[in-house]
């Protein structure tokens, strides 16, 4: 460096053009953040539109009055709220006891080795195409698991769409509580090993309180999605809409607000398009929005406290 | 065993007595539902593969080349599988963009402001949106307000909805991938004086682009498989004949259909006739393809994981 000049704060800047491209890249790269913002408000806008008008366009009693029928303008949530909350039961029945046991068992049983297997498969599990479990809901688990040990079991029914969607959200359960497991910090696990607890005692009294709050976001969250299925219940549920308010028959068809926005849906050909009965499509899309949003941000709380924690 | 004098007890031995008849059964039961968990996964393999055995040791070859057909015997899952595969290729040139951009943005640029932390917590709400809502946006926004661009119910709509859809899962595994990358190789090409974009384009991303195609692929084998928003946004569930589909232009302004939509029309026809049949086959192509997508994914991830 003798004998140059010495170096300057502009030296280090760089060149304009090099210092030009990086500003660019920057506002390309937050023009493409924008896009899921702009996604989330277009959801939102073209949701309350078309619902706001189908709100203004109905008679509000029919909303209660009995029978889902959009053709013929009668609207009962009732009827497709029940049907949402029996799958929705009937899925966590499966679900929850089995992820809740596989996330045990992966996260507290299994061999670093045999984990590392056994993961992919279950990711793999997670992959199924929802179009295919309704399929395999009709094709099994109705006629070869249902029929055979039950009377009175109809050909499409509310429980085998709970089975299946309960198979959809396995997964989701299995890894978001295995995760909530393996943030417990060992030394709780080695203090109660330390006492002398047996394995199971650790998993139940130490490993299952720590990951409590995670574990429960797991359900949370297992019960939006079996809320917002759509494909496997609109197979194997009817997807008749109907005049039955059916909160205790499961083995007999029945509607569910994402069934019925299928149905409405798979036959918009023939209605307008400022028809209340296509209007209501969107009506229930708000609704499952909202209801989802809700119980996806509570999950979030939870996570967030057992991250907090640890 | 071990017997130990503690002071003032007296021998107190530390070794349990007895079976562990709970302890057995809780390991019992934990393992029983992985078990359970694999038993589901085989018994729907084995449910397609024996439902669709006639037509796929009969008519393999005629059944993937084949177009949809009121008749079953003919019928086959062509323009599924065409369908399909041209919705994933607007999703790879719209969606991974997107989404890596988005990443890029909120892991390498964004300062930690109450901006930032909204995109954020925005793009996590939107994944968990369900995925017929997705549907809707197509239907209000692909397919009725900017129908003079998209063409209505075509596939530029379905590709554009399945777009918005696997955006956020794209976007929140290309932040975990990036997010893996220590910052010593930021700061280290920082501290040389290269530009921000600079350590992004030449350190940043190729080290994270193995973790991005990852979860990437994963993404878009999940959008192979998506019905619920296809169904709204009208793709045709049904017999549909196109006829010459040669210019771009026909193919990207006409009726389309893709897998999941073709396994949803047969799966609802009465059975007996032999639709059943196509459906289980239907499903198994669909399944082979998404199997594949997804061991891609977890070989790249084995393959090229680094660990830091």
């Amino acid at each position: 460096m003798v004998g140059t000049t010495p170096l300057t704060v502009a030296d280090l800047q760089g060149t304009a053009r090099r210092m030009r491209r990086d500003k660019t890249m920057r506002v390309v790269f937050g023009a493409t953040a924008s896009v899921s913002i702009i996604v989330s408000l277009l959801i939102i806008v073209s949701l309350t539109r078309e619902a706001a008008s189908f709100i203004t366009k109905v008679e509000l009693g029919s909303l209660w009055d009995i029978g889902w029928f959009p053709r013929r303008g009668s609207f009962d949530l009732l009827t497709l709220f029940a049907g949402s909350l029996l799958v929705t039961g009937v899925a966590m029945v499966v679900a929850a006891p089995l992820g809740l046991g596989a996330a045990f068992y992966l996260s507290e049983y299994a061999s670093p080795r045999l984990r590392r297997t056994l993961k992919p498969i279950i990711e793999v599990l997670a992959g199924i195409p929802s179009v295919v479990i309704g399929f395999f809901a009709i094709s099994f688990i109705t006629p070869d698991l249902l029929s055979r040990f039950l009377d009175d079991v109809s050909f499409f029914n509310l429980a085998a769409a709970g089975i299946g969607v309960g198979i959809l959200t396995l997964p989701l359960i299995a890894s978001v509580s295995e995760d909530a497991m393996r943030a417990v910090p060992a030394s709780l696990r080695e203090a109660a090993y330390g006492l002398g607890s047996r394995k199971a005692t650790t998993c139940v009294r130490v490993v299952f309180p720590a990951a409590v709050s995670g574990i429960v976001a797991a359900f949370i969250i297992g019960i939006s999605r079996a809320i917002g299925e759509t494909m496997v219940v609109a197979i194997a549920a009817g997807a008749t809409g109907g005049s039955l308010r059916n909160f205790t028959q499961i083995f007999d068809p029945g509607q569910t607000l994402t069934a019925a926005m299928a149905a409405l849906g798979a036959g918009t050909d023939q209605v307008k398009g400022d028809d209340a009965a296509f209007q209501s499509l969107y009506f229930l899309g708000l609704l499952l929005f909202g209801v989802t949003l809700l119980l996806n941000v509570i999950s979030a709380r939870f996570v967030r406290r057992i991250r907090e924690r640890y | 065993m071990a017997v130990t004098t503690v002071a003032g007890v007296g021998d107190v031995s530390l070794a349990r007595r007895g079976h562990d008849v709970k302890g057995r059964l809780f390991h019992l039961l934990v393992v029983l539902s992985v078990v359970l968990a694999f038993v589901i996964l085989a018994a729907l393999v084995w449910d397609m593969i024996a439902g669709g055995e006639s037509v796929l040791t009969e008519r393999l070859w005629s059944f993937l080349t084949s177009g949809l057909n009121s008749d079953p015997e003919l019928a086959g899952v062509w323009q599924g599988v065409k369908g399909t595969l041209q919705l994933s290729i607007i999703v790879v040139a719209v969606a991974f963009p997107l989404g890596i951009g988005s990443a890029i943005y909120i892991e390498e640029y964004a300062s930690d402001s109450r901006l930032t932390r909204f995109i954020s917590v925005n793009i996590r709400n939107l994944a968990g949106v369900p995925s017929i809502v997705f549907g809707l946006l197509g239907l209000a926004i692909f397919v009725q307000a900017l129908g003079g661009v998209t063409g209505g119910r075509t596939v530029i709509a379905g590709g554009l909805t399945l777009s918005a859809l696997v955006l956020p899962i794209v976007i929140i595994t290309s932040q975990e991938a990036l997010r893996a990358v220590p910052s010593g190789i930021r700061v280290g090409a920082l501290a040389l004086g290269a530009t921000r974009w600079e350590t992004t384009r030449h350190h940043v991303l190729p080290a994270a682009l193995p973790g991005i195609l990852t979860g990437n692929v994963l993404a878009l084998a999940r959008a192979a498989g998506e019905a619920a928003p296809l169904l709204l946004v009208g793709a045709v569930s049904g017999v549909f004949f196109v006829g010459a589909q040669g210019t771009l232009e026909q193919i990207l302004h006409g009726r389309f259909t893709a897998m999941p939509m073709v396994i949803f029309s047969w799966a609802r026809l009465p059975a007996g006739q032999g639709w059943n049949v196509l459906a289980a086959a239907a499903s198994l192509v669909l399944l082979v393809l998404i199997f594949v997508m997804n061991g891609f994914a977890i070989w790249l991830r084995n393959r090229y994981e680094q660990r830091w």
